[in-house]
């Protein structure tokens, strides 16, 4: 397989996202104009300067209409795209490689999901017409089953197992106590976590991701354009994506320890990216947590523990606000939330202020690395999409 | 008028041309619920009993139940290939549209077997039987009923629900004769003394002296013409079954019959319930099997003369003889055993599951309809449960891909029938989240000796006595009803540990 990328070509001028929530008096519409007048601002165009949008939903709409009808816009190619959870990154991806490949100057990816208005908790997806045979679980059950695997693997004792994950949830939500436009903005004590009610399997309330409304959108433009718009881009190092074939689910082989398409996307990216060590490259990660055993797991698959390790880094504090990597500061999925079409382009934004040094201070990182990783995905274990992007401030 | 047309009675007898027919398979389906009768009283402080009722899951119905019987029955006979299949309910999962053709498809019996229902009366089970042995060729004749009555009603403690299959054939294609029919006779009075009408829950009864009178007259009249035209004295008859809704007309007619004692068989009132239509072939296939049992044990001799009535708007009595192939016959899962592995089912539980009381639903949405084309596409999946296999890699595909996942071959793979497959646990939970009809769902991923992996729902199963490397069997179930289409489809279930299914084999 050949995967160029586009190391260095495309870089992002401009960003915005609303807070993420329940947010019941605005619509879907509302969010989306939202994100783009301050991601217009952000980069000081308007919409006019514009020459080709992405927009980035799962179920807010279908076609292009869907974003060309509240930002009125007239006679511009609008595209809609949906790939699972992972819809926002992958309209940042064709934003970007529509500028690398110079059809246009300047593209614009939006993400945007009303979840909060199907009366239903959790996310609901309608299904295709279909013969009835296809399983009807949710995504916490079908996370769940990664805990136990993973802890029979790797002898980690349930006990250990139930302060592995709780860690990972308290670590989340001490750093969305710490975002405001996060969904949750508070933090929880692991007890509490140990305590709450059951989901699915071993899976409490506070393993599972933020259901919320939002929208995020990003500007893109040639790389030696970037500073026409602003002094501090985002340069693009890489963009990955696999759809796994769904075999994971049918093959005896696969053991529910880790995620092949997370695997694959992650190598990918790193060759384009030119990165050889992430954890001591990378400044900070943004992963798809949308269940607290995802993130444990993919902390081995994106490379940033040893496998069989990754429950000894997360106890050790490896990826805190103070530590050695530090994942998801902004709060990531569970305390963040996750609007579907929104949530890649939201961890993109994490990236805009960490990198450029402007998130609140008492989130702000200090470091010296100037890459940052975002990772999202869509789908189960077994039947997964996964994207990988390296961002960085600093060209070649 | 009456009298002469009494005298014009005949018994019948088996017709000579093509032979003699019988049994060749059977099987009797109970399903693993079971409701402690007395566990009524103490929410009503009314009805209830002793002992206990079968109870189907939410996810079953007579369709399904019909299946497992048939399943079982054509397994005990070496998975015969009947030339017809004929399904009596009075609880159908459809009207207008035929049931037996899904029991058909589950059976993945050949398109030119025709599949007809014989609908509505208590009567159709024993109807069906009947012109089963007046027929030619092989017939699987299944019988399924789930009872209802509202609560505190004798019909709800009464009632059960279950399913049997009997094989029925001349012993020359499909397997040997297990009993020969000797022959029988029928009776015919038209009086109201049960009924329903077409949209209700429940019988209604007439005073019950009424139809004991009448039952018993009919009883009598059937039983003395049968063992006349048989040419056998009641009295040599070994085990005599006697079924029927109305509990004192069948006692009562099971002391006047002139028959040893120890003839009459346990008629399963106490531990699975009257099961409708489906009853005397749940007790005459429960006969069978001890019979089995006792030839193989050397402590009953083969050719002993068993026979069955059955009353319901008349009455039939259909008398056969063991053969000595009896005991070399493997049945696939006895009556007793499945009677054996049953757990309970509180009250409340029961009560939701057949309507009578509406629990809060999940609050999820509910699933849409399925798709009938996309359903009649993937019959032999959805239906059959087979799968692909890639010839070049071997791999198993469940559902069915024409690409393999395993070095990407194209359209180059062989069908995989895994229906009758057992598969262990590797991994499970349980999902408080999801849709069900009874929540919540507990779910697992199954892994097939003989290769395959299928993520699947479980059923008849209490989570908490799961544990990885659980042996597992698939199910045919009914996954949910939405606009009136009934989505059925597989699920596993634990194998069962208990007693052997039966002492001696022929394998």
């Amino acid at each position: 397989m050949t995967s160029h990328g586009i190391r260095d070509r495309v870089a992002i001028v401009g960003m915005g996202c609303t807070s993420f929530g329940e947010r019941w008096d605005k619509g879907f519409d509302d969010l989306v104009v939202e994100a783009a007048r301050d991601t217009f601002t952000s980069a000081g165009i308007t919409k006019d300067d514009v020459d080709a949008y992405w927009i980035g939903t799962a179920q807010g709409g279908m076609s292009g209409i869907t974003l060309a009808r509240p930002l009125q816009l007239q006679g511009k190619p609008v595209t809609r795209v949906e790939n699972y959870c992972t819809t926002g990154s992958e309209a940042l991806r064709a934003a970007a490689y529509a500028v690398a490949s110079g059809a246009y100057d300047v593209a614009m990816a939006v993400g945007a999901e009303k979840v909060k208005d199907s009366g239903y908790q959790g996310l609901n997806a309608a299904p295709p017409p279909n013969d009835g045979t296809a399983r009807t679980l949710t995504a916490a059950a079908m996370f769940s089953m990664v805990a136990p695997a993973y802890a029979a693997k790797y002898g980690v004792d349930d006990d250990q197992m139930a302060d592995v994950l709780a860690t990972i949830s308290a670590k989340n939500h001490h750093n969305g106590a710490r975002n405001p436009r996060a969904q949750f903005r508070r933090e929880v004590s692991k007890e509490t976590i140990l305590a709450s009610p059951r989901v699915a399997g071993g899976l409490g309330v506070f393993d599972c991701a933020g259901v919320a409304d939002g929208a995020a959108a990003a500007i893109v433009v040639r790389a030696e354009d970037a500073h026409r718009y602003t002094d501090r881009p985002l340069y693009i190092k890489a963009l990955s994506f696999a759809a796994g074939s769904g075999s994971g689910l049918i093959d005896p082989d696969y053991d529910y320890t880790h995620f092949p398409e997370c695997e694959t996307t992650a190598t990918d990216a790193y060759l384009q990216a030119g990165i050889t060590d992430p954890r001591r490259q990378l400044a900070f990660a943004e992963v798809h947590d949308c269940f607290t055993p995802t993130e444990l797991v993919l902390m081995e698959d994106l490379g940033f523990s040893a496998r069989g390790e990754a429950w000894k880094d997360v106890l050790a504090g490896t990826f805190a606000l103070d530590g050695e990597l530090p994942v998801n500061p902004d709060g990531g999925l569970k305390s963040f939330g996750h609007p579907v079409g929104a949530s890649g382009l939201r961890m993109f934004f994490e990236c805009w202020l960490q990198l450029r040094g402007e998130a609140p201070p008492e989130r702000q990182l200090r470091s010296d690395r100037t890459l940052a990783l975002t990772h999202n995905l869509g789908g189960y274990p077994g039947e997964m999409v996964s994207f990988v992007s390296v961002v960085g401030t600093e060209p070649g | 008028m009456r009298e002469l047309t009494q005298r014009q009675l005949r018994a019948s007898r088996p017709a000579t041309i093509g032979g003699v027919r019988g049994i060749v398979g059977a099987a009797g389906y109970i399903p693993f619920r079971r409701l402690s009768r007395s566990e009524i009283a103490t929410v009503f402080s009314a009805g209830g009993g002793k002992g206990t009722r079968a109870v189907s899951g939410h996810d079953e119905d007579t369709t399904t139940m019909g299946v497992e019987a048939a399943r079982l029955a054509l397994r005990s006979c070496g998975g015969a290939t009947p030339s017809a299949l004929w399904f009596a309910t009075t609880s159908p999962a459809y009207l207008d549209k035929t049931n037996a053709t899904a029991v058909h498809r589950a059976l993945r019996l050949p398109g030119d077997v025709p599949a007809y229902d014989f609908g509505g009366a208590l009567r159709s089970g024993i109807g069906a039987l009947s012109a089963s042995l007046g027929s030619s060729g092989t017939v699987l004749v299944v019988a399924a009923d789930q009872r209802d009555g509202l609560p505190t009603s004798a019909d709800e403690s009464a009632g059960g629900d279950g399913a049997a299959a009997l094989v029925v054939g001349d012993g020359r294609g499909e397997g040997p004769l297990l009993a020969e029919h000797l022959g029988g006779a029928s009776a015919t009075d038209e009086f109201v003394d049960r009924w329903r009408v077409p949209g209700e829950r429940r019988d209604r009864l007439w005073e019950e002296r009424f139809g004991e009178t009448r039952y018993l007259e009919l009883g009598l009249d059937v039983w003395g013409r049968a063992c006349e035209g048989a040419g056998v004295a009641p009295e040599s008859v070994s085990k005599v079954v006697v079924t029927g809704m109305h509990s004192r007309a069948v006692a009562a007619l099971a002391k006047k019959l002139g028959i040893a004692e120890g003839a009459l068989a346990d008629d399963r009132s106490r531990d699975v319930g009257q099961t409708g239509c489906a009853h005397p072939m749940v007790v005459l296939a429960s006969v069978l099997e001890d019979e089995a049992q006792g030839q193989r044990r050397g402590e009953v001799p083969a050719g002993r003369v068993v026979a069955l009535i059955h009353l319901a708007d008349g009455a039939d009595a259909l008398i056969f003889r063991t053969t000595s192939e009896l005991a070399r016959w493997q049945p696939t899962r006895s009556v007793n055993d499945q009677v054996a592995w049953g757990a309970p089912v509180p009250y409340g539980k029961f009560l939701s599951w057949r309507g009578m009381l509406t629990l809060e639903p999940p609050r999820r949405p509910e699933p849409p309809r399925v798709s009938s084309t996309a359903a009649w596409r993937s019959e032999e999946w959805k239906y059959g449960f087979v799968g692909a296999r890639d010839r070049s890699s071997g791999a198993v595909h469940l559902p069915p891909s024409r690409v393999s996942m395993k070095g990407g071959a194209f359209d180059d793979m062989e069908p995989v029938p895994m229906a009758d497959s057992e598969g262990t646990i590797v991994t499970f939970t349980v999902d408080h989240m999801a849709y069900s009809p009874s929540p919540p769902i507990v779910f697992a991923v199954v892994d097939f000796v003989g290769g395959g992996r299928f993520p699947v729902e479980l059923t008849d199963v209490d989570a908490g006595t799961l544990a990885v490397g659980d042996r597992v069997e698939m199910t045919f179930r009914r996954l949910f009803t939405a606009d009136g289409i009934h989505d059925y489809f597989w699920k596993a279930r634990p194998v069962r540990n208990g007693p052997p299914l039966a002492e001696g084999s022929n394998q």
